[in-house]
């Protein structure tokens, strides 16, 4: 195994310092005074380059196995490491859905296989995300896959006492319940966030209430039966209100917000642009500053991707026709720099926490988000924070090229990502 | 003018008056010997209707045929759309064949936004009403009716007041209207069950009432606008019973309109439900003149985004002289 002096990189935008990395894990950091020299080790300069412990997904949509028109494991870890994740957690609905144990060690074999980030299994709550029958949740948390994560993202765990008997189910084996929080009844036909400019395009309304009334549900139903609870892709003011009120409550719930949502707003939809469809829908302004500041007080917890690759056919059409989603794995440090770090809201360490130490601790993937120290796996992000870069279709290595940021401006650039002290991505390219 | 025509938006006041003033030019072609005029001569017009609509795909057909352009005829029912053919495909096809101008229908909004904008083709695109979006030359023949009654066919619309009564959430007649009245100066106000009214409509130029009775003696312009009773099993009102009731022109509210006030209603009607057979056939009602307005006013539309800058000068003044 080969070892790599990194030389002058920041730790966490910390002052410059060398680190060694070795044997897959983190062998030495020292002063660059020190001139550390290490034999047989490949050098890179990092010349002010920030180090962040390898970042981790909480949700991500692989599409495999069944729609790898869209997305493979492998082209999807692909981007994973080009935006600097070590880690992603996919997501249960594919087809066939990951609702047992076979599926879910199958995703996680051709995770390791493909070898370009680590990949964790999340197992679908109800069998077939029917929202009927629950699935073999003990099976699957039991499998080589060790599933922790249950969620039928895609679709809300809607029937009350479905979901309480999972979130009851899952204490036995220390899971947690991934909820997608989403009223069925409130959102039928749904194509965008209702307000004045659902009002002006004539495209039916997603109310916020929707996401809303789920949340303060489940967060009740948590503590009820004394249960962990995550709440995937926070998209409203409201929202981040009713976990604040949950979590000073002694709740235990944790929650994510997407890139997306900490950038874009209704407005976009002004185009009918499908690549700006995406559910929960793109919020008002109100919703993203609200947002950005309870991912600054820690309301909300992580920021996870929802990367969801849809092929050209699903996007090139009416709004209408168009399926929901867009990509996020490749552009997620950058739009979290531009909305978070660039407007002083949040330190490279808080960044850190956020994108990598807490996702890792939720999802109970031990490996990851380890703090930057001697002896710890080197699961590292360098990223170089002071460039800007236009994003173009080139850049996309994701099979799929639905980004909602084509043609934006954004900072930062990943340099190179290290998953157990082996290079996934060097010079900004991937090594393989 | 904007190359496309896709919502009344697009349409400044003076726009909004060209057109109209052209329609007023069109309107006498009508009632010419000989009903039709050179000026499209070799130019194709597509009607692409993925909806069904009998009436506004004549008057568009009319409209382009009086200006002796081809026309084409292209009805999603038996055709590769309903085959499963996309609307990118569709409008590749189109451009192939060298459509000057597309006229679309369609059920979803933004359709025609999407044709006009997504890089499949480069006609004018002129929507014919799009979802629950809008339907602005309904609203251009509206507005052209509006003018003739109460401003003797000249000039905006300044000072008139226009209830639009019924189904605002999923009309596009509405939204087309409130915005180009709004343009014209009208002053407006919707009336329905809050059911029947979009979320952040309070954004909208125009004012709400829930109460028919306390704005009827107060308008110019009523206009009824159609209720789907599927409707009624959505729990947006609960009886075709009480919506007429509340919200339904009939004799006695007709009774207490403005001397000189006028019915309208953008069909198809539903007689009975949102509106009486005396206010559909009454004195007041301008229902039928809206249809036959409708070729004028498309015919302009059709005349000014096609003919261009260069040919808008030379051709006008032949038409007028003519």
């Amino acid at each position: 195994m080969s070892s790599y002096l990194l030389r002058g990189v920041r730790l966490l935008g910390n002052d410059p310092v060398d680190l060694h990395l070795a044997n897959g894990v983190i062998a030495e950091i020292s002063e660059p005074s020190k001139k550390l020299r290490v034999t047989g080790a490949k050098t890179i300069e990092g010349d002010g380059l920030i180090a962040l412990p390898g970042l981790v997904d909480l949700h991500t949509h692989l599409r495999e196995p069944g729609r790898e028109d869209a997305e493979t494991i492998e082209t999807g870890t692909r981007a994973a490491a080009l935006g600097g994740y070590t880690a992603v957690h996919a997501m249960a609905n594919t087809d066939p859905v990951a609702d047992t144990a076979g599926v879910v060690e199958q995703v996680w074999r051709l995770g390791k296989e493909a070898g370009f980030c680590d990949v964790f299994p999340i197992g679908a709550v109800t069998v077939g995300l029917g929202g009927e029958r629950l699935a073999e949740l003990g099976a699957m948390a039991d499998s080589a896959a060790r599933v922790r994560i249950f969620s039928d993202d895609g679709k809300c765990v809607s029937d009350p006492i479905l979901m309480r008997r999972a979130l009851e189910y899952i204490k036995s084996f220390g899971g947690v319940i991934a909820q997608h929080a989403q009223e069925p009844r409130l959102t039928e036909g749904a194509q965008m966030n209702e307000g004045e400019v659902s009002a002006v395009l004539g495209l039916r309304g997603w109310p916020a209430v929707a996401e809303e009334a789920i949340i303060a549900r489940d967060v009740l139903l948590a503590e009820h039966v004394g249960s962990k609870l995550h709440i995937c892709h926070v998209s409203t003011a409201g929202s981040a209100e009713i976990l604040r009120w949950a979590k000073s409550r002694g709740i235990d719930v944790t929650a994510e917000v997407t890139p997306h949502h900490l950038l874009l707003t209704d407005e976009m939809a002004r185009s009918y642009n499908p690549l700006y469809k995406v559910n929960p829908p793109l919020r008002t302004l109100k919703d993203v500053q609200a947002l950005r500041a309870a991912l600054v007080d820690g309301v909300i917890d992580a920021v996870a991707t929802d990367h969801a690759p849809h092929p050209i056919e699903d996007k090139d059409c009416e709004w209408q026709a168009a399926a929901f989603g867009m990509l996020g794995l490749q552009n997620a440090l950058s739009v979290v720099q531009q909305t978070m770090v660039d407007t002083q809201l949040l330190t490279w360490a808080q960044v850190a926490m956020r994108m990598s130490t807490t996702p890792a601790r939720i999802g109970q993937i031990g490996n990851h988000g380890r703090p930057l120290s001697p002896g710890e796996p080197a699961n590292i992000t360098l990223y170089d924070p002071s460039v800007k870069q236009v994003v173009t279709e080139a850049h996309i290595v994701s099979k799929s090229r639905n980004t909602p940021y084509l043609g934006m401006t954004l900072p930062g650039a990943v340099i190179a990502t290290f998953l157990r002290g082996n290079p996934t991505v060097l010079a900004g390219k991937l090594t393989r | 003018m904007h190359r496309h025509l896709l919502s009344a938006a697009d349409l400044s006041l003076e726009d909004t008056l060209l057109i109209l003033d052209t329609a007023e030019e069109m309107s006498r072609v009508a009632d010419a010997p000989v009903r039709k005029l050179p000026t499209l001569r070799g130019r194709t017009v597509v009607n692409l209707f993925f909806e069904d609509s009998t009436r506004t795909r004549i008057s568009f057909e009319a409209a382009a045929k009086r200006l002796s352009a081809d026309v084409i005829n292209f009805s999603a029912k038996g055709s590769s759309v309903s085959k499963g053919e996309s609307l990118k495909d569709t409008a590749l096809t189109l451009e192939a064949m060298g459509a000057d101008a597309v006229v679309i229908r369609h059920s979803a909004s933004g359709a025609p936004h999407r044709l006009a904008h997504a890089g499949w083709l480069h006609g004018s695109v002129l929507n014919a009403g799009d979802g629950t979006h809008e339907h602005p030359t309904q609203a251009l023949l509206d507005a052209f009716t509006m003018r003739r009654h109460l401003r003797k066919g000249k000039g905006d619309l300044a000072g008139v007041q226009v209830a639009i009564v019924g189904d605002v959430l999923h009309s596009r007649v509405a939204r087309s209207n409130v915005i180009l009245l709004a343009t014209l100066g009208a002053s407006v106000t919707l009336v329905a069950p809050a059911t029947l009214l979009p979320v952040g409509v309070d954004k909208w130029p125009c004012s709400i009432s829930y109460d028919l009775d306390s704005v009827i003696g107060k308008v110019d312009v009523v206009m009824a606008l159609r209720v789907q009773l599927e409707r009624m099993s959505a729990a947006y009102f609960p009886s075709a019973r009480e919506y007429s009731r509340r919200f339904g022109l009939e004799s006695t509210r007709l009774a207490r309109l403005r001397e000189g006030a006028i019915v309208m209603h953008p069909g198809p009607m539903n007689r009975g439900l949102e509106i009486s057979a005396e206010a559909a056939d009454g004195l007041r009602s301008v229902i039928v003149e809206q249809v036959a307005n409708g070729v004028s006013v498309r015919m302009a539309v059709l005349y000014l985004l096609l003919g261009g800058a260069q040919l808008a000068d030379i051709e006008y003044k032949t038409l007028v002289e003519a």
